[in-house]
């Protein structure tokens, strides 16, 4: 073993100080980092002692062992950082004792190290109850990359698994066994889930999700010994009370204590229920040691959260570095995925105050916020449904007045409470320019009434364009706010909005752009209404979309029936109803990419692209994909797009019902529908939610009974989850909710609003959603059904048209006066594909 | 900031048959190479025809042919399929960024053929 010089530097060798950190933890690595930002590793000898072997990984993301990543993803720096800023790690040992009167540190392999400042960033461990038999074999706690990899190890020959501690980190270990596929329990003493965060609402709503996943729960139950087999391998849990329950793997993660020992045995302060005591400067009671992160007790306070160990790191070494910093405390606001289910805590949500809380145990959603004797926002947690989050936090903070509680809690109004009239002044709208709400409002204020009026005097909404309709939200609830009226007109050329167009379509069946623009509008149209006309006559069905004077109408994407790329090539998705391919189609697509030289890649909406064609050879691609019975996929059109499929019943060990097969048809009856925005669709084939449909226009999920639909989700810039509308529906049904669901969307929303905005923006929101479409309030369901059959039986693959006119192909050439290439077009290949020399 | 076409070239006094008129559908465009130059070429109906440069200057990439074709104020525009930015067909100037500008070329139809004279100017 290397020996480390012991003389502690000072300034009559010349030699420089040492700072040593016990413990490579989150928060010990982050100490190191922000000294070698400071310039500390050249002034100091920086020495690290940590007791496991592996550098500081990120323990928050732990569980993502269970889904796919290797320990190597979890590092927090890259390997050599500490070697190239000459910081001396010593991994796979312990400091055991310090002599501060001498500024000495011991470690386990009784190396001893003279240090001229030490810093205490040794964690916590998790609390094992004092019960027999939590040392068998089968026995776990969940801290460590080390202990997950045991814990996957011993599963592998288990069937079931039991998790003691029902709080954050129960739940998270739950988790993993169940991705394990371990049949799981979760016991807590408590009685209900996460005691400390959740009252018995909260707890109820959590419990709804947690058992929806198929985790059993045991609330009140307290285990009262680890029950083994002969040979001593773990074989369940008996309680004070009531039956035992089998287990052949069990779980302690019943909370944590500060790992201070080294504190107590070195005689330096520690608080009555643990942790190292620190001032505001993060120093313990002895001269030139600091504590830092979950071992450090800071106004009687101990974090078990990353984020103030962090600040107190950064404390630390700018204290060292000579500035002036202070920890004083931190609030913490958390938000957290668990089992699938969003968590999140603001402020304190225990403090005293009145307290107004929304639940609907339907939904599993539980929202609780505490308002203080001064009217101020205290503290808040949200279960199921965590959009009022934001706004809460900028609450507790005092950067907002208190928010109308109830109008941002409640589900119907309020999905207002993530409506944009609420959100504060700081927050960024445009990320591409950088432009905050208050911004936007004040062009408004200064006169701006549309959108165009916005992008113009604040760039936001110019780049990528993802915040446009947001935009559009927030210049509207301005307008109406100040009492002036909203501009709902399409374009110049239209007075109407798009809805009102649809309406004047449907109503006068005039087809013709040319008729539309003289009767109802001004001027020869635009790049904005043209397209919107398009769409509408297609939604009612008026044949074949190039022919005429429906050409020049559509947007440059449908006009050439491929999407266009940033150096004016096309790209070719074929439709893959459901994501299901045979073969022979596989092969037939990738002959095609071969023999065109097109960049091949696999979309996110399970089918495959081809970048990078050519206007002109756009037919003969097509041509030789609809031969191999592919079609269309439209991915370039504001369309339905795919409907996302798992494996479901067929394979799957827990599917329940054929997901596959009401993927395809609900792809094949819906393919083509032209909408003012695109739809995406999926269904998966049990609660495991492998298709991820509750992030989809619609979504559907298996059940025993039948099918769960849920409406009004997507990903994209402003993820939105989607809310459920009803429950175990028959086939039949379902399909009969979803034609009405889409067809009342494509009849009412606005331009480029997606589904979610539009659901929002209803008066009385999914409610009212679900009276209409569930309830035919309106009476409008025959008719809608109607227009949806129309469009089903009307349905032609555009490309298989195409190719069946000569005068159709006419327009597919890069130059109407030569056959040459577009000599713009140029390439380079990467990672053996061809892809374009950068156009900008 | 001024993007320019590629290359700027002196107006010529003779003309170059694009193709026939029929190949234009109103109120939609055509690339086409005029002595070695891409060329939008526009039908607006009723005998109106223009013709800018093809390449869009915010994108680079050779496609102003595949735009919409509208109005602003009554200006007849054409808006890049890229990034949507405006242009005035008459003159070939950017509506959304007047610093920017492609060529904007002669169009005449003589016969029922479409003819464009080389070498656009930028205004
Ligand atoms: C190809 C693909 C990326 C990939 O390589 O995986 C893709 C590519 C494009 N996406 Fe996408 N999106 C693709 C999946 C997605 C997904 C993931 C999914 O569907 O599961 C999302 C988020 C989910 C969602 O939509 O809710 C997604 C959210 C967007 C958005 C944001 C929509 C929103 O509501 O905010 C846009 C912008 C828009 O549509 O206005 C967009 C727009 C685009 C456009 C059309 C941009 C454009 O106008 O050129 C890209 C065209 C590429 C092309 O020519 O093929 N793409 N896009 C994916 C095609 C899936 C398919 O098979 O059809
Ligand atoms: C599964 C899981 C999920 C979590 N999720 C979240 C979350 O979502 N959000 C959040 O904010 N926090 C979360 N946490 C908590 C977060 O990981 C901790 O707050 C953070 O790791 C604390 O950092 P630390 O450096 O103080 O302690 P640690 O990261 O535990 O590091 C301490 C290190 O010191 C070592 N050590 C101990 N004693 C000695 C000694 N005497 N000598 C040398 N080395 C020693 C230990 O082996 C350990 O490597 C989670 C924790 C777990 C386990
Ligand atoms: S969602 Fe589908 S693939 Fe996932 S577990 Fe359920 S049936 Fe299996
Ligand atoms: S344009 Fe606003 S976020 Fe990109």
């Amino acid at each position: 073993m290397s020996s480390i010089p012991t003389q502690r530097g000072d300034r009559t060798t010349g030699s420089r100080p040492t700072v040593l950190v016990v413990g490579n933890g989150m928060v010990g690595h982050r100490f190191v980092e922000a000294a070698i930002e400071r310039g500390l590793s050249s002034t100091h000898r920086i020495v690290v002692v940590g007791e496991e072997r592996r550098q500081a990984y990120d323990r928050v993301h732990l569980s993502a062992l269970f889904d796919g990543f290797t320990p190597a993803d979890l590092a927090l720096a890259e390997p050599n950082l500490y070697d190239e800023a000459g910081v001396e790690a010593i991994l796979g040992e312990t400091v055991d004792r310090l002599d501060t009167a001498a500024h000495l540190a011991v470690t386990s392999s009784g190396r001893e190290i003279t240090y001229d400042a030490c810093v205490i960033a040794t964690g916590s461990a998790p609390f094992v109850p004092p019960i027999p038999g939590t040392d068998a074999a089968g026995s776990f706690v969940y801290r460590t990359i080390d202990d997950l990899e045991a814990i996957r190890h011993w599963a592998a020959g288990c069937r079931t698994g039991a998790v003691v501690g029902g709080g954050l980190l129960g739940l998270e270990a739950a988790n993993a066994l169940r991705l394990l596929g371990l049949e799981t329990t979760v016991v807590e003493f408590a009685p209900r889930l996460m005691a400390v965060q959740l009252d018995d609402g909260g707890g109820r709503a959590l419990l709804h999700h947690v058992e929806g996943l198929g985790v059993s729960v045991r609330t009140g139950a307290a285990a009262a010994a680890v029950r083994t087999t002969p040979d001593g391998r773990v074989a369940g849990l008996s309680f004070s009370e009531g039956e035992d329950l089998d287990a052949e793997l069990v779980v302690f993660a019943a909370g944590i204590r500060p790992r201070d020992q080294i504190a107590r045995d070195s005689g330096l302060e520690v608080g009555e229920r643990g942790g190292v005591i620190i001032d505001d400067r993060c120093a313990t009671s002895a001269e030139d040691v600091y504590a830092i992160g979950e071992v450090a007790n800071h106004a009687g306070k101990v974090y078990g959260l990353v984020a103030p160990g962090y600040a107190m790191a950064d404390v630390v070494a700018a204290r060292l570095a000579g500035e002036e910093a202070a920890f004083t405390g931190s609030d913490t606001p958390t938000k957290l995925k668990l089992l699938g289910v969003d968590v999140a805590s603001v402020g304190d949500p225990q403090a005293v105050g009145d307290e107004v809380v929304v639940s609907d145990p339907r939904t599993g959603t539980w929202k609780k916020v505490v308002v203080d004797a001064a009217g101020n926002v205290a503290g808040a947690v949200l279960v199921g449904d965590v959009d009022a989050y934001p706004l809460l936090v900028q609450a507790v903070r005092g950067s907002i007045p208190t928010p109308d509680l109830l109008s941002l809690l409640q589900p119907a109004s309020g999905e207002a409470g993530s409506g944009p009239a609420d959100l504060p002044d700081e927050a960024i709208i445009c990320s591409c320019h950088n432009v905050s709400c208050g911004t936007i409002r004040k062009a408004v204020d200064d006169g701006c009434e549309t959108v165009a009026d916005v992008k113009g005097c604040t760039k936001a909404g110019t780049g990528c364009g993802s915040c446009v309709s947001l935009i559009g939200e927030l210049v509207d609830a301005r307008l109406i706010a100040a009492g002036k009226t909203v501009e709902k007109r399409l374009c110049p050329h239209f007075e109407l909005s798009r809805p009102e167009l649809y309406e004047v379509v449907r109503a006068t069946g005039i087809r013709t752009f040319a008729e539309l623009v003289t009767k109802h509008g001004t001027g020869t149209g635009c790049e904005i209404c043209k397209p919107v006309a398009a769409s509408i006559f297609a939604s009612l069905g008026s044949g074949y979309i190039l022919d005429g004077e429906q050409a020049g109408l559509q947007d440059s994407n449908d006009h050439f029936l491929a999407n266009i790329q940033r150096d004016g090539t096309y790209s070719v998705v074929p439709r893959v109803p459901g994501g299901e391919i045979t073969p022979a189609q596989l092969i037939a697509i990738g002959e095609v990419a071969r023999d065109f030289d097109l960049y091949t890649k696999i979309t996110g909406g399970q089918r495959i692209d081809l970048l990078g064609a050519r206007v002109e050879q756009l037919p003969a691609i097509w041509g030789r994909l609809i031969d191999a019975g592919l079609e269309s996929g439209q991915a370039y059109g504001k369309s339905v797009r795919t409907v996302k499929s798992c494996v479901g019943s067929v394979w799957c060990r827990y599917g329940v019902q054929d997901s596959v097969k009401l993927a395809i048809d609900l792809e094949n009856r819906y393919r083509g529908l032209r909408a003012p925005h695109k739809i995406k669709l999926a269904v998966s084939g049990c609660a495991r939610e492998c298709a991820e449909a509750q992030s989809k226009d619609v979504g559907v999920i298996a059940t025993e009974k039948g099918w769960n639909l849920y409406v009004g989700g997507n990903g994209g810039a402003r993820p939105a989850h989607a809310v459920l509308l009803a429950e175990d529906l028959s086939t039949e049904e379902l399909v009969r909710s979803i034609d009405r669901y889409l067809m009342w969307y494509v009849r009412t929303a606005d331009r480029l609003e997606r589904t979610a905005v539009w659901q929002r923006k209803l008066p009385g929101g999914i409610d009212f959603v679900r009276r209409v479409v569930m309830q035919d309030e309106l009476g409008i369901g025959a008719e809608l059904e109607a227009d949806m059959e129309a469009h089903v039986g009307a349905y032609r693959c555009e490309w298989t048209e195409t190719l069946e006119s000569p005068e159709r192909l006419a327009r597919f050439v890069s130059f109407v006066n030569t056959d040459l290439p577009d000599p713009s077009v140029t390439h380079v290949r990467v990672r053996g594909q061809r892809i374009p020399e950068t156009t900008r | 900031m001024t993007i320019t076409e590629p290359e700027l070239r002196t107006t010529a006094t003779t003309w170059e048959p694009v193709c026939d008129l029929k190949r234009l559908t109103p109120g939609r465009g055509v690339a086409a190479l005029v002595d070695g130059a891409p060329v939008a070429l526009f039908h607006l109906g009723e005998g109106e025809t223009f013709a800018i440069g093809n390449v869009d200057p915010f994108s680079g990439a050779s496609v102003l042919s595949r735009g919409i074709v509208g109005d602003v104020d009554g200006v007849p525009t054409v808006a890049s399929p890229i990034y949507k930015q405006r242009f005035d067909l008459r003159t070939g100037r950017s509506i959304d960024d007047e610093t920017v500008a492609v060529s904007a070329y002669d169009v005449r139809v003589v016969d029922g053929i479409c003819e464009v004279r080389p070498g656009g100017t930028l205004p």
